[in-house]
């Protein structure tokens, strides 16, 4: 079986305008929604606070158990239903101004919990978690320097295996998926956690794939036929690793669907991420990363030896 | 190398994979019991439920304990040997001690000599000392704060009844607790984080707060809880001696009775012998005094001292429930904390979630897999059969590296095996791809494979890399969960560059480069 015939002709790099302004369009909509949104929704991970999940069973309105909470004395809290809908599941946040909790004191988890529990007996704790604000900067800190640690990683790898041209294309092509998943937790206000970071390094490693595909049989070709015309080399070598191009990322796309759709509310965010990357990720590969380096070697090009 | 020698190898490899596995399968099978096992795939506290915390030692509180200590047995020596003074307080981080212009200390005799080893004095002004502590003890003393209490809290947690709790240390002043298939959270956090400071001191009676005299008394409160809401609706005050006649030190137990009397509990302290001692001289000195138990700062209860106590045992009694006197009774018997905790982070998932986020997981993991493990067949047919087995003997390497690396699988751990599948079958794609174009250019069988897995070699190579390098990044950075997805992707990725590529390839030679006639790949 084969999705693509053997000899596509598709004139990738006379789209090349097109894509590009597309590209930038969707970043620059993400930089106006970020300051019309308000930035990212950050999850306690980095704001420090703390979050208990309950389930409720038959607590019926969610206006009945706000006003259980408030007269309970919780103060400055978030309610929000969590789950699938029917599932009696609620997410109680609440934001931590004071540097970590006192040990002999009452929790402020533990006061909802304390609240919510003389209202509805059969309510079941599913997860707490509790965040002070200077772990909050710490983790914070450390997802920063995770990312800055990939991409250089990145960026020295790919400098060293292609020549520079091909360097810088491949590096636009990264920041451009990058950017791009964090816009759509822009638009979205999905919740930007730790997972989130994971999802962001693993689609920014992920995605350099399908480019360093593209660009091994631009060289090849390149070398393979000197005389010919160097757009014509550049949209051959996208036509015939089509297929792969597609397949490769396909068959992760299959999982990342599979865990996005089974995998539950936890990592949702997480597969949100992913899913989005790795379809970027390939659309940049053929539509930005290829184009970059065919303008670069227009406008610088190569010594032939 | 040779066909044979690659596959008794892939065989050995094989057998050795089933072996490793084993003690995980027998752990987790219905009716297993996961913690009498070793060598398992550890589950994370994200699914197994239980509770993760990193507390924070005040180390600073009990530098600052032990200046106050030192204040108090120079006040004390002062006083025994009736040396006249006009005070003696800790100042920040020093002690300062003024006398009368009429009165010297012999600082290199005894008692002050023993008490000030490891202590610099200076003299600010002809009447004014002040002792400091080097750094160098300071930090000593902060770094033994921590370690203690790490030994208090392993103590206290073993009470609780959990199987498998890890207490670790982390770096100066930081300690993680972990405690897996917890039920009470919260009974859990006071029993760890209580300090559990027990001192007696005299109440001055006919003093009330106003009119005590601030160089010798001090007010500490009795706190009275609603029993329903566990509010605190009264606090009582109680003028105390500043200094306390016995401290929690010189426990050396404490159970939990039941009152004869009216059927409530109240805890029973045995002294060791200096304590002992020390008890008997106050009970028989102070007949008729009220006797304030005060535990971290609040005062418990406050009998009337009726007869002399010999017997080296005390109760303490309060309005308790039976839960709150264990409690105590435990936080006694396992000895005060150096220094109070705080909590800088608080991870808990309930059992019920646990199981929930297992079920998610095998879920995701089978759907993705039966996506895969389709798609590659009917894709690439017998090729894709090859594909596959190479997928599943990944995955079972990825379990038994986590299994032998005594490795934790987490929630977003699963995610990352379930990742890697679709990544591992990349590898195959391309090489397949190759091996279809060299085909499709009249290469025959043998020559379009090698083609195809020499060509694709570098290709799957650089683009594996990529993609560890992000893995290795998280694992450097990340923390919990996190650091499992980072753990198995970065395995997975490994493991697969070595599956989708030596074991495809010996699939190839036995199917079908093994024959005499070259027969037509199924590709």
């Amino acid at each position: 079986m084969r999705f693509f015939s053997n000899e596509t002709h598709f004139d990738f790099l006379g789209w090349r305008f097109i894509s590009l302004s597309a590209s930038w369009a969707i970043i620059l909509a993400g930089v106006v929604a970020y300051f019309v949104m308000g930035g990212f929704n950050y999850g306690i991970d980095f704001t420090g606070g703390t979050l208990v999940q309950v389930k409720l069973p038959n607590a019926g309105d969610i206006k009945a158990i706000r006003q259980t909470l408030s007269n309970g004395g919780i103060q400055g809290f978030a309610l929000q239903s969590f789950g699938n809908p029917g599932a009696d599941e609620y997410l109680v946040s609440l934001a931590k101004a004071d540097e970590g909790t006192s040990v002999t004191g009452k929790t402020p988890a533990a006061q909802v919990e304390e609240v919510l529990k003389a209202h509805y007996p059969d309510m079941d704790v599913r997860r707490v978690e509790s965040v002070g604000p200077k772990v909050g900067t710490e983790l914070k800190d450390s997802a920063y320097e995770s990312i800055v640690f990939s991409l250089i990683a990145l960026l020295i790898y790919i400098w060293i295996r292609f020549e520079w041209r091909y360097s810088i294309g491949a590096i636009v092509a990264t920041a451009h998926d990058v950017l791009i998943v964090l816009a759509a937790f822009v638009f979205t206000q999905r919740e930007v956690s730790l997972t989130v970071v994971a999802a962001v390094l693993t689609v920014a490693g992920y995605s350099v794939n399908d480019t360093i595909v593209i660009f091994d049989r631009i060289r090849e070709y390149t070398r393979k036929f000197r005389k010919r015309d160097v757009k014509d080399t550049f949209n051959d070598s996208i036509n015939h690793t089509l297929s792969r191009t597609v397949l490769t990322s396909g068959t992760t796309l299959l999982v990342v669907l599979a865990i996005f759709l089974f995998g539950g509310q936890i990592i949702n965010d997480f597969a949100f991420g992913m899913l989005i990357g790795v379809m970027i990720g390939t659309y940049s590969s053929i539509f930005v990363a290829a184009p970059v380096v065919y303008m670069l070697q227009q406008r610088f090009p190569p010594k032939l030896r | 190398m040779g066909l044979k020698i690659r596959g008794i190898f892939l065989l050995a490899l094989l057998a050795g994979c089933i072996v490793m596995i084993l003690p995980t399968i027998q752990a987790y099978r219905p009716g297993g019991n996961p913690s009498a096992i070793r060598n398992k795939v550890n589950l994370g506290l994200d699914l197994q439920g239980g509770m993760y915390l990193d507390l924070a030692v005040d180390t600073h509180a009990a530098v600052t304990q032990v200046e106050d200590r030192l204040a108090q047995e120079i006040e004390d020596a002062f006083l025994d040997k009736l040396i006249d003074y006009v005070s003696v307080e800790r100042q920040g981080a020093a002690v300062d001690v003024v006398l009368p212009p009429s009165e010297t200390v012999d600082w290199n005799a005894a008692p002050f000599e023993r008490m000030l080893t490891g202590f610099t004095l200076h003299q600010v002004e002809p009447h004014h000392y002040r002792i400091t502590m080097p750094d160098a003890e300071a930090k000593r003393i902060q770094q033994d704060a921590t370690k203690q209490a790490v030994e208090v809290i392993r103590n206290r947690i073993d009470s609780l009844g959990v199987s498998e709790p890890s207490i670790q240390r982390k770096g100066e002043s930081e300690i993680i607790v972990q405690l897996p298939g917890l039920r009470d959270r919260q009974q859990a956090i006071q029993t760890i984080g209580t300090q559990a400071v027990l001192a007696f001191y005299l109440v001055e009676d006919n003093v009330t707060p106003e009119t005590m005299d601030p160089n010798k008394d001090v007010v500490k409160y009795e706190e009275q809880t609603d029993e329903t809401t566990g509010q605190v609706i009264r606090r009582i005050p109680y003028v105390l001696e500043k200094r306390p006649v016995l401290t929690g030190d010189t426990v050396s137990d404490a159970r939990v009775q039941i009152s004869s009397l009216d059927n409530t509990p109240y805890v029973s302290i045995t002294f060791n012998s200096l304590g002992t001692d020390r008890f008997a001289r106050i009970t028989t000195r102070s007949q008729g005094r009220r006797l304030a138990i005060v535990l971290d700062n609040k005062v418990q209860s406050a009998p009337v001292i009726r007869e002399p106590i010999t017997g080296g045992q005390a109760q303490i009694s309060g309005r308790f429930t039976l839960k709150e006197a264990t409690k105590l009774a435990i936080v006694l018997r396992s000895g005060a904390l150096p220094a109070p905790l705080t909590i800088r982070e608080e991870r808990s998932v309930g059992a019920s979630l646990g199981e929930d986020s297992i079920r998610q997981g095998l879920l995701s993991f089978i759907a993705g897999a039966l996506l895969v493990m389709i798609f590659m067949i009917i894709y690439y047919k017998v090729s894709g059969v090859f594909a596959n087995v190479a997928l599943t003997l990944n995955v079972l390497l990825i379990l038994v590296a986590l299994a032998s690396f005594q490795a934790t699988l987490t929630l977003p751990g699963i995610a990352g095996i379930v990742l890697t599948m679709g990544m591992a079958v990349d590898a195959n794609v391309l090489i397949f791809e190759r091996i279809r174009e060299e085909l499709d250019l009249g290469k025959n069988a043998r020559a379009a494979v090698n083609e195809g897995f020499q060509r694709a070699f570098w290709t799957i190579f650089d683009s594996n890399l990529t993609t560890l390098f992000a893995g290795l990044a998280l694992l450097l950075f990340g923390t919990g969960p996190i650091r499992g997805f980072a753990v198995t992707l970065s395995i997975g990725i490994l493991s697969s560059m070595f599956t989708a590529i030596f074991v495809t390839r010996f699939l190839y030679d036995v199917v079908y480069l093994n024959r005499r006639r070259l027969a037509e790949v199924s590709i």
